[in-house]
């Protein structure tokens, strides 16, 4: 195949929390359940530790769409932190939106430790629905993200 | 012996600080004292040939103010640069942008239509600037305009940082105090890349208000309503900016009775500043449901240019998709 005539192939990266939606995509990959291999996923302990610092970095570096995911509402490990998550996604889609990145490509998903196949489905769903808004090219060359802020850890 | 020598420069700005410098009173004649002023445009008469013809690093000390916006402002930026010593970022506008880096919300065409189109602007034969133009006597060249604004240390090396918008006069003089101090070697510089002149925390940190650890139901803006003016302006719903900005101004628009509007920039430690402003409004609201968040969120009126207003050229997304595009 040609450059041109590939599909497009979106990277996505996607934050899971460690004791809901991490084990869902594990027993994904146990249960061997196929789903789109776009997705780089990055383990938090909680979706509460989500920074949007790194949603933004995200999308500075070049990913095309973002998933942050965490147990369901009421289920959190920590009591009440995936609610925070909920709420700083709302602002983030928001501020988003207004720098011209599309708000399908910020997903917020609830996933317990069960639902392996809920995980994979939605994962292939985002996968089709980023492959239909196109590449997002973030401008990471020249005035774009500098060498070292990409290197550079974000801390707490 | 000569003096070191003294450059300053406005680049895209709006002159304020040099105000701030002026307001330093009678600690200008120490200036004065201690540096041969070679180059300040907005102060005396001088000219770009002048500082080409001297050595590279000739110039001590140069306070570089203003964002890239065109193609003459880098030259002059690389220009300094070459010429200094210590290259300092002075105020917001070049260490992160400020106000004319909100320009990189929009792109160059919209910016330009809007300077030359709409109805406040008196042009009925949509005559539009031209970079190059010939004259009999020869052809005249205007800069070009960058498609993004640009902070100063993504188009040259900066050895100091010092924000504010503008920085406050009692930081600048602290400043000229410690520079004149290390040039007589009774003080230390602090290390290349330091923020210079503002404080290692938050606004917060500085501001006589009191805090509750009190969650919102709504959203106000501080102009149409009354506030309590002793307890903290975001648990009263006023979207203050400061708990990621750094502190160095003694919380100044607090105290004063309006909100931080982030002038001072990023708080050490912050990355993206918007991304730590996020985290913290998120935090207030006090809701778990989704449609009751959005209703509470409808009241930020605007919140990338909440949290972007002295922010966007500095942050980890630059500009708009569009400004990007061009």
């Amino acid at each position: 195949m040609t450059e041109e005539t590939k599909p497009f192939e979106p990277v996505i990266i996607g934050f899971t929390c460690n004791w809901c939606s991490y084990r869902a995509a594990d027993l994904a990959g146990t249960a061997r359940m196929k789903y789109a291999p776009n997705v780089r996923l990055i383990r938090l302990m909680c979706s509460g530790r989500l920074d949007p610092t790194f949603v933004f970095k995200a999308f500075a570096g070049g990913a095309d769409a973002v998933l942050v995911s965490g147990c369901h509402p009421g289920d959190c490990h920590y009591a009440t932190q995936n609610y925070k998550a909920m709420r700083r996604f709302h602002l983030m889609t928001r501020v988003l939106t207004q720098m011209g990145i599309e708000s399908g490509r910020l997903k917020l998903l609830w996933a317990s430790a069960a639902e392996g196949q809920i995980f994979a489905n939605a994962i292939t769903k985002f996968v089709e629905e980023v492959r239909l808004l196109g590449p997002l090219n973030w401008n990471t060359t020249g005035a774009g993200i500098p060498a070292e802020v990409a290197k550079e850890e974000v801390t707490a | 012996m000569s003096k070191p020598k003294f450059a300053m420069y406005w680049a895209a700005s709006c002159g304020g600080c040099e105000i701030a410098v002026l307001n330093i009173h009678e600690k200008i004649l120490e200036v004065d004292a201690a540096f041969e002023v070679v180059f300040w445009p907005v102060a005396m008469d001088a000219k770009y040939k002048d500082v080409e013809a001297m050595q590279d690093g000739e110039i001590t000390l140069c306070l570089f103010n203003g964002g890239m916006r065109n193609d003459e402002n880098e030259h002059i930026a690389k220009l300094l640069r070459r010429k200094s010593k210590i290259m300092v970022a002075f105020g917001s506008c070049a260490c992160e942008g400020c106000i004319p880096g909100l320009a990189n919300f929009s792109s160059i065409t919209d910016l330009v239509d809007t300077a030359f189109t709409t109805i406040t602007t008196d042009n009925p034969d949509n005559i539009r600037p031209v970079t190059s133009y010939a004259m009999p006597e020869g052809t005249i060249i205007i800069p070009t305009l960058n498609p993004m604004l640009k902070t100063l240390d993504q188009v040259v090396d900066v050895d100091y940082y010092m924000p504010g918008c503008p920085p406050e006069s009692h930081q600048i003089a602290a400043v000229v105090d410690l520079v004149i101090a290390a040039l007589n070697g009774k003080a230390e510089l602090p290390p290349k890349g330091a923020t210079i002149g503002a404080g290692n925390s938050t606004v917060c940190d500085e501001c006589p208000r009191k805090r509750n650890v009190k969650t919102i139901k709504e959203f106000r803006r501080i102009q149409f309503t009354t506030t309590d003016p002793e307890l903290c302006l975001l648990e009263q719903g006023i979207p203050c900016n400061g708990v990621a900005t750094r502190s160095g101004c003694n919380a100044r628009c607090p105290s004063a009775g309006a909100q931080c509007i982030g002038c001072y920039g990023p708080a050490e430690g912050v990355v993206d500043y918007a991304a730590r402003l996020i985290s913290a409004f998120a935090s207030v609201i006090d809701s778990d449901n989704p449609e009751e968040i959005d209703k509470i969120l409808d009241g930020l009126v605007d919140p990338a240019g909440q949290f972007y207003r002295f922010n966007l050229a500095g942050s980890l997304l630059r500009a708009s998709k569009s400004a990007q595009k061009g």
